[in-house]
């Protein structure tokens, strides 16, 4: 019980005393999800897309890949990726290692399949609706696709706020890539797992409870910009 | 936009349709020409909506050929609209789901967009422009969808049961638009299982049953002397799947 | 609508994406150093490493690991200087080839910690291999990070030393954790185990609970710190001249006076002890 009143308070004293670490450790949280989510959307709204309007041999086997890659385990990617981007492996002459950016690497493997794969059950589901009338007016399947990703923008929006909860939240990859540098590879999350090893509870718990409320945030917002659409789908 | 040269005549023959084993559509075959507007009649079931998705380009036909013989010698599909039975829009304005139509037939996004709103005014629309589509009610809609085809100047017009799910009121007011799609010269294919609204509309009747082609004939002999059993049972009221 | 909408997204994802990845490139020289986990987490680093970048203008990326991985880290060429505590493992890291231009830097010491309760009663004790024998003979719970670091190389010699090599992996009472320091104090603390630490983490750590120093002072609790650079030879991509930065300055008076000056509660935790 102690602990958790110490936990508050150090999450607020964090707060309001606007600690320079602190807000360099948010800012690189942000960074690396954010730009992991949008490397991960523009890849993957396109590719869920196009694989729920095509058909070819091999795509049930492709789909399947897909939606059990969502439960990828970060360690096991960041593991992964570790290794391509060591001097010792096939990758190591890019020098990402220890970097930020084989952090948004790591985790934009993570979230790629989530996008994909609510991308492609969205498509498929608005193909069946939409196809004879986007084929009547003159629409090929290609062109069809960035009209069905707008379609859909509200179902992908939620796609792209799971596969932000995802990273935001993981630790194991972005530990192991990135090796939790201080003031260059260190995030909410690698940090609050060296306070716990370091026996500093209540400033791991502090840093957990803003991370909370930094999730909480970017979920009201979509809910907000989420809702204002639902009222122009739903008939009168 | 329209091109000088029809598309017209379209000749099917011998076209047949079967899925999973069970034949839909059996062996059709006849020629339309640019003018009359031609109804498909027949109960439920009888294969109208298939006979109009083959003849506009949605599905192609398990046997037999549907061609386009006019001097226009482009992609079967150009030229054309369907209207559907349920209104189809995008989740997006009125005036959006025009202007992607526009969009999609070649027009630039400010011709698109002029062209939309023609049409809009055009059916009495352009109060709901900026509504989003999806949350007008159905007449309106099917209306939407009325002007969304003529907007891209179709020389052929297809309807499958337009107005079955609309209130009398809504049903004059497409019957009316259909009207006027023909006299600018919009060749009508539209099929329906209601006997007095092809009474009101049909120059000439194609008349399904059971997936076969039964009779074809100008509206008049058909409705006051039909050659075939099945049509004779149908105008009574007796066939009705 | 739909093409140009997606257009625009696209392009907006592309500069936030061109903004995030450039503003993630550092823009001063720097130096990638392979550390252990006891230097970082004693906050050793945070205290030196600005004054190394104010004298030099480099910063220095401590990437602290266990001193087996570190030393891994350095032999496939992923940084440019490792900086551990384990003699004979840099030694032999120098002889393959993979470190050149080894240096002593400093010391700091072991302790045996254990709980007040003390089962083995081994308190003040002053050989630390009668202590370990003790421990083993009372069966008592012994936590051993088992993650092939410089602290756990030093324990297993230790119990080697104590003449009780062996027989303790196979006991119930000696449990291996697999990793660093800080969760093995964690796990110390929650059992009420005893554990072999070295001075800087235990004086930083905070979750003590029942925990206190027990033996300390025996010659072999000394634990040495060296450094060296990568061999460029080796790996050509090794930032060679501002990694021997880093290792000069760390020896010479103006780096040593610093480690000396580092304290935690009052206590100086690292002693220099450079011999050119």
């Amino acid at each position: 019980m102690l602990e958790m009143y110490h936990a508050f308070a150090a999450a607020w004293g964090l707060l309001i005393g606007f600690d320079p670490v602190l807000l360099g450790i948010v800012g690189l949280s942000l960074e690396v999800t954010l730009s992991a989510v949008a490397l991960a959307a523009l890849i993957g709204l396109p590719l869920g897309a196009i694989i729920a309007i095509s058909r070819f041999p091999g795509r049930s086997a492709l789909v399947l890949l897909l939606n059990a890659a969502m439960g990828l385990p970060p360690v096991v990617v960041g593991l992964a990726v570790y290794l391509l981007l060591s001097h010792a492996g096939p990758l190591g002459w890019l020098g990402l290692l220890f970097t930020p950016r084989a952090m948004i690497v790591a985790q934009t493997i993570l979230v790629l399949p989530i996008i994909a794969s609510l991308s492609r059950q969205a498509v498929e589901e608005l193909w069946e609706e939409y196809s004879e009338l986007l084929r009547s007016l003159g629409s090929s399947r290609w062109r069809a696709v960035p009209t069905l990703l707008f379609e859909g923008r509200h179902s992908l929006l939620t796609a792209g706020l799971a596969g932000f909860g995802r990273a935001i939240a993981e630790v194991g990859a972005i530990l192991i890539v990135g090796g939790n540098i201080a003031g260059y590879t260190r995030t909410m999350t690698t940090a609050i797992s060296l306070e716990t090893s370091r026996g500093d509870l209540a400033l791991a718990l502090g840093l957990g409870i803003i991370l909370l409320g930094l999730a909480l945030a970017v979920n009201a917002a979509a809910f907000l910009i989420g809702s204002a659409g639902r009222k122009s789908a739903t008939p009168g | 936009m329209k091109a000088d040269l029809s598309i017209l005549p379209l000749r099917l023959e011998a076209v047949s349709y079967a899925s999973d084993g069970t034949a839909l559509l059996q062996d059709v075959a006849f020629t339309l020409e640019a003018g009359p507007r031609t109804l498909v009649l027949g109960p439920n079931g009888a294969g109208k909506s298939l006979l109009l998705r083959l003849c506009h380009g949605l599905i192609t036909p398990t046997s037999g050929s549907v061609t386009w013989l006019g001097p226009a010698l482009q992609r079967a599909g150009t030229h054309q609209a369907m209207v559907f039975q349920r209104p189809v829009m995008l989740r997006r304005s009125a005036h959006g789901n025009l202007v992607h139509a526009l969009r999609l037939a070649g027009l630039d996004a400010s011709a698109a967009r002029l062209r939309a709103d023609a049409a809009l005014d055009r059916f009495g629309l352009g109060g709901l422009a900026k509504r989003p589509a999806r949350v007008l009610s159905g007449g309106e809609q099917q209306r939407l969808a009325l002007a969304r085809a003529w907007a891209v100047r179709p020389q052929m017009l297809f309807l499958d049961e337009p107005t079955a799910s609309l209130d009398p009121a809504a049903t004059h007011a497409v019957e009316a638009i259909v009207a006027a799609f023909h006299a600018e010269g919009v060749k009508i294919m539209m099929s329906t299982h209601d006997l007095a609204q092809a009474r009101r509309l049909a120059d000439e009747i194609l008349f399904l049953y059971a997936g076969r082609l039964i009779e074809r004939a100008p509206a008049d002999e058909f409705f006051n002397q039909p050659r075939t059993r099945e049509a004779q049972a149908f105008l009574r009221g007796e066939l009705l799947w | 609508m739909g093409n140009c909408y997606g257009e625009t997204v696209i392009r907006f994802i592309l500069c936030l994406l061109a903004l995030s990845l450039s503003a993630a490139a550092s823009a001063a020289p720097a130096i990638t150093v392979a550390s252990t986990t006891s230097t970082e987490q004693s906050g050793l680093f945070g205290y030196l490493l600005p004054l190394f970048k104010a004298r030099t203008g480099i910063e220095a990326h401590v990437v602290a690991v266990g001193t087996g991985q570190a030393l891994k880290i350095g032999e496939n060429g992923d940084c440019d200087v490792v900086f551990v505590h384990d003699r004979e493992s840099e030694l032999k890291f120098v002889e393959s080839g993979f470190g050149i231009e080894r240096r002593e830097v400093m010391y700091n010491d072991f302790v045996l910690i254990g709980p007040k309760s003390d089962p083995a009663h081994i308190a003040g004790e002053s050989s630390v291999s009668a202590a370990l024998a003790g421990i083993a003979a009372a069966g008592a719970p012994f936590v051993s990070r088992g993650d092939d670091s410089g602290t756990d190389k030093a324990e297993k010699r230790l119990w080697r030393a104590a003449g009780i090599e062996g027989k303790m992996t196979q006991s119930s009472w000696y449990r291996e954790i697999g990793q660093g320091m800080g969760p093995a104090l964690n796990t110390a603390a929650a059992m009420g185990a005893y554990l072999l630490a070295d001075r800087g983490t235990w004086i930083s750590f905070k979750n003590r609970r029942d925990l206190d120093i027990l033996v300390e002072g025996d010659k072999r609790l000394f634990n040495q710190y060296g450094v060296m650079l990568v061999n460029p030879a080796r790996h050509p991509q090794v930032k060679a001249a501002e990694g021997r930065q880093f290792i000069r300055w760390l020896t010479a008076p103006e780096g040593q006076k610093a480690i000396a000056a580092y304290k935690i509660e009052g206590q100086q935790l690292f002693f220099p002890n450079y011999r050119p």
